[in-house]
This record gives C-alpha cells, structure tokens and sequence, in this order.
C-alpha cells in the first residue's frame, strides 16, 4: 500500500510539475510574442526605402486602457467643440490593475466637466502603468532626415539654445 | 523673399512670394511687436502683467484680452482641463498666444492679397498656398535630441503645424490633474492642425497629457499627431504618414 502511495505521490508530483511547466512555457509565449516586430518598406519611398519598426499588441497582454472619453452615445471629439448636449458615459475599459470609467458633461456644445467614475489611483504604480497605455498606432525608432526644408517645428528651446537657433536662422537669411 | 526678426524673445521668420511689397513684413512684424505689449507676462506695461498686478479688472479688458479670455477657457474644456492658463493666481495664456497671434498675421497677409507664404515664431509655423518651387511647404520635424536634425519631413499646405516639448521656454506646460510629471514621459509632440492657432493650443495640452496625448489627437478630427517619447521611440496618428510624400 504504502508504495501505491509513494508512486502515486511520485505522479501527482510528476503531473502538477509537467502542468506547471507547460503553464510557465505558455505564459513565456505570451510575454515573447507581446511586442513582435514587422519589418517592412515604406511605400512611396522606392529610392530611399525606410524600415518602419511597426508594434503587434495583442489583447492578450494589452488591455484596453484608454483614458480619453470613448462615449457609447456620440461620436468622440471635434475640434470646435460642437457636441451634442447632455451626460456621456463611456465604456468600463479594464486595466488589468483596475477599471477606468469616465463620465461626460456637454453643456452647450463643450465639454464641462470629466468624471472619473473608476479609476484605479490607489497605488503610484497604477497611474505609472496607465500613462504608459497606448493606442495601437504606429510606432518606429526616430532616424534622422536628409530633406530639403523649407522650415523645421520643434518646442521652443531655452534662452541659450535660443540665441543659437537665431543665429543659424540670421545665417540662412545673408 | 525671407526676413528674420526678433519678437516676443523668439525669432520670427516670414517667407513671402519675391516681389512682394515690403510693407507686408513691417505689417507683420508691427502687429507681433503689438501683441508682445499687450501680452507679455515678462513685461510690467503689458495688459496681462496690470491685470495679474489687480491694476485692472476683467471689466476692463480690451477687445483682444476679452477674445484670449474666452479661447482659454474654452481651451481647457476641451481639453480635459490640462490645458489650463491660472497658474498660482496668475493669468499666464502663453500656451495659447504665440498660435492666436501667428493665425492673426497670417490673416493680415492673405487680407493684403497674399496667398503664399510661411510664417513661424520659434518652431511654430503656418503654412498658405505653394512655397518657392510651387509645390507643399515642406517641414522637418527636429530631433528633440540633436537640435540640429530632423527625423520627419512632411508636405502640407494650408495647415498650422506646432511641437511641444520638454524643452519648451518657460513653464507653460504642466499637468494640473496631478501631481505625477506625466511630461518626463515624451520628449516632444508635433501636432499639425486646420490652423496654427488650433495646432498650438492643442500640442501644449497633449504634451500636458504625458503618453496620453497623442491618443487624444488621434480621437481630434482633422488633426495629425507625432509624438517621440524619451527613449526616443515615436509614434504616429493613423493618417499622419500620409502627410509624407
């Protein structure tokens, strides 16, 4: 008797390992293939082809945790601030560290007010994790150009750099 | 035909077609020259230093002060009040004043019959009608690393283009919503919009938002975002590369 149970022992133990390690070689899987890269060609740059670095999120790793207002009951945002009025609650997106909900105010044709109805700030992690959550949209590593240009944007820099700037700028003008 | 000036402490440049009269710099640059008077926080004469000083009331206001007044506070409605223009009491529209008063001169030139032509103030610019060649304007968006480069180029006309970034001058930007940097996060936001005045006040308040802001300009109809984060990684709204030609 007693070695059926030392065998079975043996087994069990043998089983909840093998279901352990295929449990940890799946969830390996998951986290390997989270952030794959496609590697293709710009298109329309036939004599200077770029490689876009473009981001696969899955559902699996990525909840859907996006804070800007996702309303059931309008179209989402212009820039003029024409909405229709009335009290906008968006959808239960689940962060997997909490929920997010917002809540909508239009009052003649402007947002008023924004509540958050869940929102998970109970640890500095939360709101870390959450400002990281991203759209699936396209994303490469920055190269530099060599174009041509009639102008360049950029945030207007400090006193110092600023100088700089117009110096160079003063220069192009001679 | 180019001219470069100095106003509001940033450099302005003006490209209008060769030819033009050179009344229509002056008139540019006179009307920049104006609103620094009239809004510079830096300045002890300006409307907005006499106000915050309690030398005036809200009652007093001139046309313009009333009119930026407003565009503020209906900036930070929609903007989830991240675009916000009280800071500690203050009065301080900054965020805003610089792409209100490109989109005004822009007006001042196409009202004098000019339709062509690139007007910027420190990396904010709004683009008319065809450059020198004839064709789109064509930007560059600069490295918020290596001030010297560009890592976009893009062809537009008709369309205000403006970047927020960590570097911006003065303190402008901040998130008011709490007391986390969302902003240590991106290194700058470039937002190209129906006008520079749109594209401006929108760029400081998606920069405010951290990484959020390029999602909130990918939900603004009519705009196109590109955001680089600190790590150098940029991400683009869905339609902003077909803006590249």
């Amino acid at each position: 008797m007693k070695k059926y149970l030392l065998s079975g022992l043996v087994l069990v133990s043998f089983l909840g390992y093998s279901v352990y390690i295929k449990g940890s070689e799946v969830t390996k899987k998951i986290k390997t293939s989270s952030n794959p890269s496609i590697f293709r060609f710009r298109e329309n740059e036939d004599d200077n082809p770029q490689i876009i670095q473009k981001s696969i999120t899955t559902n699996l790793t990525t909840p859907k945790t996006s804070t800007v207002l996702k309303p059931t009951t309008s179209p989402v945002t212009t820039p003029t601030g024409k909405y229709k009025d009335g009290t906008y609650t968006g959808n239960v997106a689940d962060a997997y560290y909490g929920n997010i909900q917002v809540q909508a105010v239009i009052t003649n044709g402007n947002i008023t007010d924004v509540i958050f109805l869940q929102y998970p700030n109970d640890r500095n992690t939360s709101i870390e994790i959450n400002t990281q959550a991203m759209p699936i949209l396209r994303q490469e590593a920055i190269q530099a150009q060599n174009a041509q240009v009639n102008g360049v944007t950029g945030a207007s820099a400090t006193s110092a750099a600023f100088v700089e700037s117009l110096t160079s700028a003063l220069s192009q003008a001679v | 035909m180019k001219e470069i000036r100095f106003i509001m402490g940033m450099p302005v440049i003006l490209l209008l077609p060769n030819g033009t009269n050179k009344d229509i710099f002056k008139k540019v640059f006179d009307y920049l020259n104006w609103v620094d008077e009239k809004f510079s926080t830096y300045k002890n004469t300006s409307e907005i230093t006499l106000f915050n000083n309690s030398k005036i009331s809200e009652k007093e206001f001139s046309s313009e002060m009333k009119e930026v007044f407003t565009l503020s506070k209906q900036t930070k409605n929609e903007t989830y009040g991240y675009f916000d223009i009280f800071k500690k009491g203050k009065f301080d529209p900054s965020g805003l004043v610089k792409g209100w008063a490109i989109y005004n001169a822009s007006k001042l030139i196409k009202n004098s019959g000019i339709n062509d032509f690139y007007l910027e103030i420190a990396g904010d610019i709004e683009v008319s009608g065809k450059n020198t060649d004839g064709k789109l304007w064509k930007i560059g968006v600069r490295n918020p690393f290596k001030k010297n480069e560009i890592v976009k180029v893009i062809e537009i006309t008709n369309r205000g283009i403006a970047t927020s970034g960590n570097y911006e001058r003065g303190m402008h930007i901040y998130n008011p919503k709490d007391k986390y940097n969302l902003t240590d996060e991106i290194a700058s936001i470039t937002v190209v919009g129906p006008n520079i005045y749109e594209a401006d006040r929108f760029a400081t308040a998606a920069f405010a938002m951290g990484k959020e802001g390029i999602n909130f300009i990918e939900n603004l109809k009519g705009f196109e975002g590109y955001m680089i984060d600190k790590n150098g990684i940029g991400f683009s709204t869905t339609n902003f590369n077909n803006l590249i030609n």
